[in-house]
């Protein structure tokens, strides 16, 4: 592709994309709507800008693969293994039975076997990437709906390969070479055995490397301290595994997914997903663009009401399986009505699976292109029915019906940023007070030495705002920023008060004149992080000096408030003077000067008028 | 036979103290006698009851030395009664175990004896004064000890002060000793 047409084509889509999203998140239909519509706009039905090409479209669906990366990365292995009842039974009745039930209807109205099958099994596969979009932007993806849908999403990511094995016996005619065909890789020119062997292969490969390979290579680019590296060894990691999964003949998107789970407990499960997201949603949104640039508006104008139908009684059927499956499952009705609406359109892969079939001669071109438009129109109306099922639920509630509660997903309640040798005192006293906390911290060599003992530790700079979301800071209550860099600490707490209101920040203070600055910054608590050792090392001293503890404890509490009322009272000179001098060091002495002229007026005496009899002593003499 | 006695200390500014410090001066360095300096140990209140509980396991006579604040005793003395006596421990159905031990109260007060009778100027006794020690002790099945109070510290100079310091020691030994509990020195 030449360099302009590289531009104009980039540029026609992210402006389509900038255009069109937040117009359809204003009006509250959610992006994957927006970037479907602005697809169909600048696609060749309607202004003809961009042919979304199979390329663009092979590029997009790179966007899956990360999402479903992603979505491993959110799951560990063990709630992986509970979920496994789900997979298989909820995944596999809602794919045998809606290819049943879909080709039994194709049979009905007159398409022979094989096509029907091929039909049915096309249809049930939904859109991993518009279900979990849009289940994600409504906060939905640990809810019991999100987590069902999850699971058959999961179960048809495994059934494609069954599906493309079984797809060649349904053609009528000659059985076409399969070896030749897109994407079946290795798999399809070996026996069964030795298929089997390479899909367990691979998927060792995966599991065995994630763990012992993938993890010292994060740590050691970590250690480089290079942002960049370490993004481009996430993105390596998920091409790779595609590539990998490609090459055998399985769904990237799974071995995308199984790379995810097995980095799912790491300390850079946060860092790795900041990386990889804004990679995630461009191309996803590409994705979409493409498959809304993907629908012929003139095959649409020609045979409106077949394409109607088609898509309607898909949808609806779809509807039909996943409902009763969902209520079986236990599931709230209205969660359970959300399940089914969510799975109902078809997916991605069938257009793979069009294609394939399209190779096998099981079905005619038109056909194919009559279905490829009925996909593409699918994925549009599940927007729809979400918009419409939220009108229901909202007139429901309002007419007193209870929506059962979302589950709410387990968040820690403290972060702390910086895990050095202040955040480490502030974690141990926190978890000893069974507290839990999640911890950021950005230094590797640290992070290895404390995983040993049982501390839940991430790798990351907190000073990211999208690194603060994933660690829970929409819903933490505290935030303590122990991070030893001056400027890091500032930032950090700006970006915190900036980002989230609802946290209290409680920042480590280098020095008087930091502890000024972070005070404007918007920090709730500061602590200097001398301070208290400074008072402790003159309590101490004075005991040496055979004073009695108590007396030198309580002379170092009264310094101590003494300390923070000078901090107060300077606080406007400082401010007024602020613009006179611009050295930090200047300011510094200027403020070191004006704490002691203060003390020299003001420390107080220790007091203790109250335990002492002096003056009671000397009225009773007088009297007696 | 003999008893270790455990002094609970308690003076926030012991330096300031003159018949307090001639008073523990008194019964330092005694075979058998623990002095415990409660405002030394704990500068920060934060008792450790286990520690306390075991050092009282140790020891078969309490006494609470101090002086007599606004008719009680100082903070931190206090703060180590609700702590360290805690229910299921030293009282309650369960709680037994400073059953039998002995308790004294050493007070010292700044008025003469005169002063803390009915018709004086603080209306009670010092004895009254020190009821809520008395039914402390009683809860937590501990004998009672008639307490050992010094007078008039006020006006108090050098020789009462050994005077006082004597009847303490003699005082202290006779309950190591076990001498008949329920003497008297005051």
């Amino acid at each position: 592709m030449a360099a302009d047409g590289f531009l104009i084509e980039s540029s026609t889509y992210l402006a389509a994309a900038v255009v069109s999203v937040p117009i359809a998140k204003r009006l509250g239909l959610g992006s994957v709507l927006g970037y479907l519509v602005a697809g169909l706009i600048i696609g060749p039905s309607v202004l003809g800008l961009v042919n979304a090409g199979a390329d663009v479209m092979h590029v997009a669906e790179f966007g899956v693969v990360m999402m479903l990366f992603l979505v491993g990365l959110e799951l560990q292995p063990d709630r992986l293994w509970a979920m496994r009842n789900a997979v298989v039974g909820l995944g596999g009745s809602q794919v045998v039975l809606t290819a049943a039930v879909v080709a039994l209807a194709g049979y009905a109205i007159g398409l022979s076997f094989g096509p029907a099958v091929a039909i049915g099994l096309i249809a049930a596969m939904s859109s991993t990437a518009i279900v979990l979009q849009a289940l994600a932007e409504k906060g939905l993806l640990k809810s019991p709906p999100g987590e069902t849908s999850f699971a058959v999403l999961l179960f048809q990511d495994i059934a494609v390969i069954p599906i493309l094995a079984l797809m060649p016996l349904l053609a009528a005619n000659a059985p076409v070479d399969a070896g030749s065909t897109h994407d079946a890789g290795l798999l399809a020119d070996l026996p069964g055995w030795a298929s089997t062997l390479l899909v367990f292969g691979a998927i060792g490969a995966i599991a065995v490397g994630g763990r012992y390979v993938v993890r010292p290579v994060f740590r050691a680019m970590a250690m480089t301290r290079l942002r960049e590296i370490f993004t481009a060894t996430a993105l390596l990691l998920v091409a790779a595994t595609a590539l990998l999964m490609q090459t055998v003949g399985l769904s990237p998107a799974l071995g995308a997914f199984l790379a995810g789970v097995v980095l799912a407990d790491s300390e850079f499960r946060h860092e790795i997903e900041t990386d990889i997201e804004p990679f995630k949603g461009l191309l996803l949104g590409l994705f979409f663009i493409s498959v809304g640039a993907g629908i012929d508006l003139n095959l649409m104008m020609a045979k409106p009401l077949l394409l109607a139908g088609i898509v309607f009684g898909i949808v609806a059927l779809k509807i039909a399986v996943v409902f009763p499956l969902a209520r079986a499952a236990r599931l709230a009705r209205p969660d359970a009505w959300l399940t089914a609406i969510a799975l109902s359109q078809i997916g991605e892969f069938a257009f793979v699976l069009l294609s394939f079939a399209g190779q096998n001669r099981i079905l005619d071109d038109a056909t194919r292109s009559l279905l490829t438009g009925a996909v593409a129109l699918s994925m549009l109306t599940t927007p729809l029915l979400f918009i419409a099922f939220e009108r229901i639920m909202a007139n429901r509630t309002e007419t007193g019906e209870e929506r059962a509660a979302d589950e709410i997903p387990e968040r820690n309640k403290v972060i702390i940023a910086g895990f050095g040798r202040v955040g480490q005192i502030v974690g141990r006293l926190l978890l000893g007070r069974g507290i839990s906390v999640t911890v950021l911290e950005h230094d590797a060599e640290q992070l290895e030495a404390l995983r040993k003992y049982g501390f839940t530790l991430y790798y990351g700079d907190a000073r990211r705002h999208d690194l603060l979301i994933s660690a829970g800071a929409d819903e933490a209550s505290l935030l303590v920023v122990a991070t030893d860099d001056k400027e890091a600490t500032t930032e950090i707490v700006e970006m915190a008060r900036r980002n989230f209101p609802n946290l209290t920040v409680v920042a480590r203070a280098y020095d008087r004149s930091h502890a000024y600055e972070l005070e404007k910054a918007g920090a709730d608590r500061i602590i200097r992080e001398t301070f208290a050792g400074g008072v402790e090392m003159a309590t101490e001293s004075l005991k040496a000096m055979g004073i009695p503890a108590f007396e030198a404890e309580r002379s170092g509490r009264i310094f101590r408030r003494h300390d923070m009322e000078s901090f107060n009272a300077l606080r406007e000179i400082r401010n007024k003077n602020v613009g006179d001098y611009s050295f930090a060091f200047r300011k510094r002495r200027e403020d070191l000067a004006r704490v002691l002229s203060r003390d020299l007026q003001t420390v107080p005496d220790l007091d203790e008028s109250g335990w002492d009899s002096d003056s009671l002593r000397d009225e009773v003499r007088g009297a007696g | 036979m003999t008893r270790k006695v455990l002094v609970l200390f308690a003076h926030p500014a012991y330096r300031r103290s003159r018949i307090n410090r001639a008073l523990i001066d008194a019964v330092s360095g005694l075979e058998d006698v623990t002095i415990h300096d409660l405002y030394e140990t704990y500068p920060d209140f934060a008792i450790d009851t286990d520690h306390e509980q075991a050092l009282l396991l140790e020891h078969q006579v309490v006494v609470a030395q101090h002086p007599l604040f606004w008719y009680s005793c100082p903070a931190i003395l206090k703060e180590w009664q609700d702590l360290v006596l805690e229910h299921g421990w030293a009282y309650g159905r369960h709680g037994r175990q400073l059953e039998g031990k002995l308790w004294l109260q050493s007070v010292t007060a700044g008025g003469r004896d005169t002063a803390y009778r009915e018709d004086g100027f603080n209306k009670w006794t010092v004895e009254e004064l020190l009821r809520p020690f008395e039914a402390t002790a009683n809860l937590c099945h501990m004998v009672w000890q008639k307490p050992f109070v010094v007078h008039a510290t006020h006006v108090a100079g050098d020789a009462e002060a050994a005077a006082a310091a004597a009847a303490y020691r003699a005082r202290i030994l006779a309950l190591r000793d076990g001498s008949p509990v329920r003497a008297v020195a005051s």
